[in-house]
This record gives structure tokens, C-alpha cells and sequence, in this order.
């Protein structure tokens, strides 16, 4: 193994990979945009359509009630409500949404409350359709309110206290640090979208460097000089690798531009300094707890990172090698990502914690451990086999790596 | 100086079972001299140029070339040797200068030397106009005098041709049929493979017929003329792989 060697060849793939639009895409600017298209692109048009929804008063039409006029004109009388005619078929009409909710009040409900029986109001909605969900919530806080009015109006009838319905009041206060809340609330998304850049950042790299100078017919005037196989290998994968690494930093960095601008995620600095003033501002409401990122937890993901990264960059080497052609390796390359996805995914679901034999998984182990690491939970044991399997896993890809292009077969495939 | 003794290359194919790509060849080549390598398609022509610039390992069999052997001292091999064959290209996405840089560094030259090398190349080629351009922008003929000038960077003692002229019109043809004698003028081994007959008959002081992986005949033209009753090189090609193909 010859330093000088691998630095040329490095050198040279650098050179020739910065001016390759696919590489750059990959390694720059997706890893880049991601971040602010999720939360300037996504995060607003996801509050936007949740605000529109919440200002909007849902239409609710009446079944019955003919015989409990007090309640439908309570219903009517509401500013939270807007009660339109009722179609002939108000579930056709809800699922069309010409109509959010409606609701069946049973014949002489009123009667019936006034003589102590517990009638059963029905309220129509269409799961899963926003609007209708939120008309079916107003419409239930609207029922709530009236049965408290009815049990208040029940006790005063017989001179007792209202307070002898609800004996006591509750709040909840959150004691969860804001690093903490946005580990559990970020700490799956993190290290998701990091493993998947980092992969991309990999892939196209890998197969330019070994399927594509097949293809362009380079990699046997390379083959031809005299160095070593191995400080050819090398000096391709450290390329790689930087692909991958560098997805990896754009991304983050572009995280922390994003998070100071949008203030939906520190990562400390000015931008923390100003979401922690509005934190102060809101009150101990937990509902305006801006979660953040603990900075440690940040540089500890990037340490587990680094091992998986090596790991993409000869898996994706080793594989893009067999193919003949460009297009041979994306056929190759392309369903490992779905490989790659899985154990991201399934580190993202809530109730997995990490156990020993989870921490053998490769993938799904930096996805837990990276969840724990941004909340603040440091188990060291944990990371150290985590960390210590990586690398093994990691050496064991490149060692293979070596060993697939000093084979004529693969290199010289027909 | 190139010397094969019984080199033999077998692959394994799935369909047809174990292939002798190149089987029991032996020959020899002196400084100064062109020794070409005629035989048609797949008749394993780029197999032995491959095994003679170790990007191969001979399946048996051995080679010496500049002074070194094939099997235990590939990297000295590859040292002494330039590889042109028509197949190869260059790095679309870097100048005519960075790529003959680059391989100018594998070879272990100094940025110096290098420098100095490209400069008397590019006198030579006729390359000044070109060198800081994208490969990718290139005419064949640009192409052509980029590849010549990697293959020259290192000054290497054998040079290897593997069909350089295939595809290539007239013009730039005739420029590499010029640049394989200057090769000879300055004391190169050369070996040319190619299955164009003029190009052997105007290039090569020795000829070697080989067919179905097998050197099946060896010598002048002017001896293989003798040997086979025949002044048409196509003539004596075709009775020397027709009598294989009839046994």
C-alpha cells in the first residue's frame, strides 16, 4: 500500500467527480434542499392546510330534533358551527365533502334528558379527511359543553354545588428539557434522513468510478500502470466515501441554517439564543415548547455515522463493480436502498428500544442509538458494541471490496 | 525485450464450460522490433497482449517482459510498458494535460519531470493547442495524440498495440501506423496485433498467425511467403487457419 499512489488517484477522482452534474447532485445539492424543503416546503404547507382547516366553521346538518328545539337552537346559535339543510343522503354528502359532519339527535331528547334517561346522540364524520375530522371535534366539544350544562342545571335544581360534578381541576406540565422533547420528536427522523444521504451520497460516486469507467472504456489504461490494485481500490473508495460524507455534512449544515431561520430546531448559537427568548416569551405551556437538539447528541451521530458510511461507500463499490455498464450498476445498486430503508424505518417507530441484540443489526442499531444520543440517553455499552460491530462490518466491506476488483472476472466481465 | 514461453490463458463459461483463450504461446521479441499479432476476431489476440501487460494472470506458462516477469513482478511489468489499443479511452471530464499528468504520477515521474516530458509530447504531437481543453470536446485525431502521449509519458522500454487503428479513418490510422515506426526508430519492443494484412505487411519484422487461441505459424513475411507458396499475406492467413479449422 502505497500513500503517494492512493492520494494521486484520489486526487484525480475528486477532480473528475466535482465536474460530474449526477456526483454533485447526489453529494450537494439534494443533501442540501432536503432539509429546507422539508421545513420551509412541507412544514408550511402541512401548517398551512392545518390552519385553514382550524379556521374554517364546519357545515353540520341536523338529523331530527323536530321534538328538542332547545338543542337545535343551540346548535344553530354556536359560532363554531354552521348548520346547513339536510341532504337526503348526508353520507354521500359528507364523503363528497359538501358536508363535514352531521348529527342525529333521537326522538324527544330533550324529554329524555329531562327525565334522567341517557340518550345516545350519533355524530357522522369521514375519518382520515381533515376537515371532517375537525367539524366532528367542534361538534363534540358542543356536545361535551352541553352535558356539563345539563349536570350544572341538574345540581342546581336540587341546591347543591357545581362543583360537586368536578371536585377538582388538573394541568399538565412538562419537565422534558427542550433537547430531550426534540430527540423524541427528531431523534427517528435524523438518522433516517442521514442514512439515506449518506447512501445516495455513495451511489452514484461508486458506480461512475467502477461500472462507468468500464463502460467508457478508462479502466484498463488505469489497470495497465503500475501501481498496486489495492492503492487503485483505495483511492476510488476514499472518493466515495467523501461522496458520502459530504451528503452527510451538506445536510446538517443546511439543518442548522434551517433551524436558525425557521426556529423549528436548534442546533445552539444565535438561532438557539432567539428560540429560547420565544420559548420564554410563550409561558410554561407545554404545547409552545420548541423542542431542540442536543449538540453533543449531534457530534456523538456523527461518530456512529462515520463506520456506516464507510460501510455504503464499499458496499455500494464492491456491487456497482459487477455491472458492465452505468445503467447495469443503478439496475445493482438501486433495490439496495429499499435494504438500506428498512431498519431506518423501523428505528423511527416508537415502543423499539435498544437492546443487545439489536445493537448486531446493522442499520437499525445507529438508528436507535442515534435516538437515544439526541435525547440526551448516553448508554455507553451500547455504543461501544455498536460502534465496534460498524467497524467491523465496515472492514469486512472493504476487505471485500480489495478482493472483488483483483478478480478478472469481475473486472474484465463480458 | 518480450519473451512468452507456453503461455496459456483458460476461462470458465457457464454455457460453453472451460475456454483456452490463449493456449501454449510462445514467442519472443528483441529491442527495435515490430512483432505482429494477426488473427481475426476472437482469435486471442487481446487475451495475449492482456497476459504480456499483467492485466491477466497466465492460467500456465510464463512471461518476461523488459526484463521481468509477468507473474511475480507485475508492477515493474506495467513500469516498462505502454498500452494503446483502440478500445481504451481518456477522462471525458479532464484536459489532454491532467490526464497525461495523472498517469505521468502513477508511473512515479515528478511533477518536474512531467512537465518537461509533456512538453517535449506535446512539441512532438503537435498538441498545444488542445492540451488545456476537456477531453470530451476532442476530434479523433485530438484523441488519438492524448492517448499516444499517456502511453509516452513514462518513456516506457514495449510498447503493446492492440488494434489501435480499429475504427479510426485514414488520416489518424496512417499518424499511429507513423507513430508504431518512430517506436521501432527509437529502439522500442513493440507488438502490434491488428487482423488489417496491410498493416502487418507494411509495420512488422516478424509475424505471428494465431487462430482458435493457438500461435499456429511464425516468421518474416518473406519466410512465410516461402514456407506457404503464397505472396498474398490474406492467402497464407486463410491457409493457415483453414488448415486449423479442418482439423
Amino acid at each position: 500500500m502505497n500513500w503517494t499512489n492512493i492520494a494521486t488517484v484520489y486526487l484525480k477522482e475528486l477532480k473528475d467527480t466535482l465536474r460530474d452534474r449526477r456526483s454533485l447532485m447526489s453529494m450537494i445539492v439534494v443533501p442540501t434542499l432536503v432539509m429546507p424543503l422539508l421545513t420551509f416546503g412541507v412544514g408550511k404547507v402541512m401548517s398551512g392546510v392545518i390552519k385553514k382547516t382550524q379556521e374554517e366553521i364546519p357545515s353540520v346538518a341536523i338529523l331530527g330534533g323536530e321534538d328538542s328545539p332547545a338543542v337545535v337552537a343551540a346548535l344553530k346559535k354556536s359560532p363554531k358551527l354552521r348548520v346547513v339543510a339536510t341532504p337526503a343522503d348526508y353520507k354521500q354528502a359528507i364523503g363528497d365533502k359538501k358536508l363535514r359532519v352531521a348529527i342525529q339527535l333521537p326522538e324527544r331528547f330533550e324529554a329524555g334528558l329531562q327525565a334522567g334517561a341517557a340518550p345516545t346522540v350519533k355524530v357522522f364524520n369521514y375519518t382520515g379527511e381533515l376537515k371532517s375530522e375537525h367539524g366532528a371535534s367542534v361538534v363534540e366539544g358542543f356536545l361535551v359543553a352541553l352535558r356539563e350544562q345539563t349536570i350544572v342545571d341538574r345540581l342546581a335544581e336540587h341546591g347543591l354545588a357545581k362543583t360537586l360534578a368536578r371536585p377538582f381541576e388538573f394541568k399538565r406540565e412538562n419537565v422534558a428539557p427542550p433537547e430531550k422533547v426534540g430527540g423524541n420528536l427528531f431523534g427517528g427522523l435524523v438518522p433516517y434522513l442521514i442514512i439515506i444521504l449518506c447512501f445516495s451520497g455513495a451511489m452514484y460516486p461508486a458506480m461512475d468510478l467502477t461500472a462507468g469507467e468500464k463502460e467508457r472504456g478508462t479502466m484498463e489504461m488505469l489497470l495497465c500502470s503500475p501501481i498496486a490494485r489495492v492503492d487503485i481500490v483505495l483511492g476510488k473508495f476514499l472518493m466515495v466515501l467523501t461522496g458520502s460524507l459530504s451528503a452527510m455534512c451538506f445536510m446538517l449544515l443546511s439543518m442548522g441554517v434551517s433551524a436558525a431561520i425557521g426556529g423549528t430546531l436548534m442546533l445552539g448559537g444565535r438561532g438557539g439564543g432567539a428560540v429560547a427568548a420565544a420559548a420564554a416569551a410563550h409561558g410554561p405551556n407545554p404545547m409552545n415548547v420548541i423542542p431542540t437538539i442536543d449538540p453533543l447528541g449531534l457530534v456523538g451521530v456523527l461518530a456512529m455515522v462515520f463506520p456506516v458510511a464507510v460501510l455504503f461507500a464499499a458496499a455500494t463499490f464492491t456491487v456497482a463493480l459487477f455491472a458492465k455498464s452505468y445503467k447495469e450498476a443503478q439496475s445493482y445498486v438501486g433495490p439496495m436502498i429499499i435494504v438500506v430503508i428498512m431498519p431506518a424505518v423501523i428505528g423511527m417507530l416508537p415502543g423499539i428500544d435498544l437492546n443487545a441484540r439489536l445493537a448486531l443489526v446493522p442499520l437499525l442499531n445507529l438508528s436507535l442509538v442515534c435516538r437515544e444520543m439526541l435525547s440526551g440517553v448516553w448508554h455507553w455499552n451500547y455504543i461501544a458494541l455498536i460502534f465496534g460491530s460498524s467497524c467491523v462490518y465496515a472492514a469486512a466491506a472493504l476487505a471485500l471490496a480489495v478482493k472483488m476488483f483483483n478478480r478478472e472476472e469481475v473486472i474484465f466481465r463480458t | 525485450m518480450i519473451e512468452a514461453r507456453h503461455l496459456t490463458k483458460t476461462f470458465r463459461d457457464k454455457k460453453r464450460g472451460e475456454i483456452r483463450a490463449a493456449d501454449d504461446i510462445s514467442f519472443a521479441v528483441a529491442p527495435g522490433q515490430i512483432y505482429g499479432l494477426l488473427g481475426a476476431n476472437g482469435a486471442g489476440k487481446t487475451t495475449t497482449l492482456r497476459l504480456l501487460a499483467t492485466l491477466l494472470r497466465p492460467t500456465s506458462g510464463s512471461a518476461t517482459v523488459a526484463g521481468f516477469d509477468v507473474t511475480t513482478a507485475p508492477e515493474k511489468v506495467r513500469a516498462h510498458v505502454g498500452f494503446l489499443a483502440a478500445s481504451t479511452a481518456l477522462y471525458a471530464r479532464l484536459t489532454a494535460r491532467e490526464t497525461i499528468t495523472y498517469f505521468g504520477r502513477l508511473n512515479g515521474m515528478t511533477p518536474a519531470a512531467i512537465r518537461g516530458r509533456l512538453k517535449q509530447l506535446s512539441a512532438e504531437l503537435d498538441m498545444d493547442e488542445f492540451l488545456d481543453r476537456r477531453c470530451d470536446k476532442f476530434s479523433t485525431g485530438m484523441k488519438q495524440k492524448t492517448s499516444i502521449a499517456r502511453t509516452l509519458i513514462h518513456d516506457p522500454a514495449v510498447m503493446i498495440f492492440d488494434e489501435p487503428t480499429l475504427g479510426l479513418d485514414v488520416m489518424t490510422a496512417r499518424a499511429i501506423v507513423r507513430f508504431v515506426r518512430d517506436c521501432r526508430a527509437r529502439g522500442k519492443t513493440v507488438i502490434y496485433s491488428t487482423h488489417v494484412m496491410s498493416e502487418v505487411e507494411k509495420l512488422c519484422d516478424t509475424i505471428g498467425i494465431i487462430h482458435g487461441g493457438r500461435l499456429l505459424a511464425e516468421g518474416t513475411l518473406a519466410e512465410l511467403r516461402v514456407r506457404h507458396g503464397e505472396q498474398d499475406l490474406e492467402e497464407i492467413f486463410v491457409q493457415v487457419a483453414g488448415t486449423e479449422e479442418a482439423k
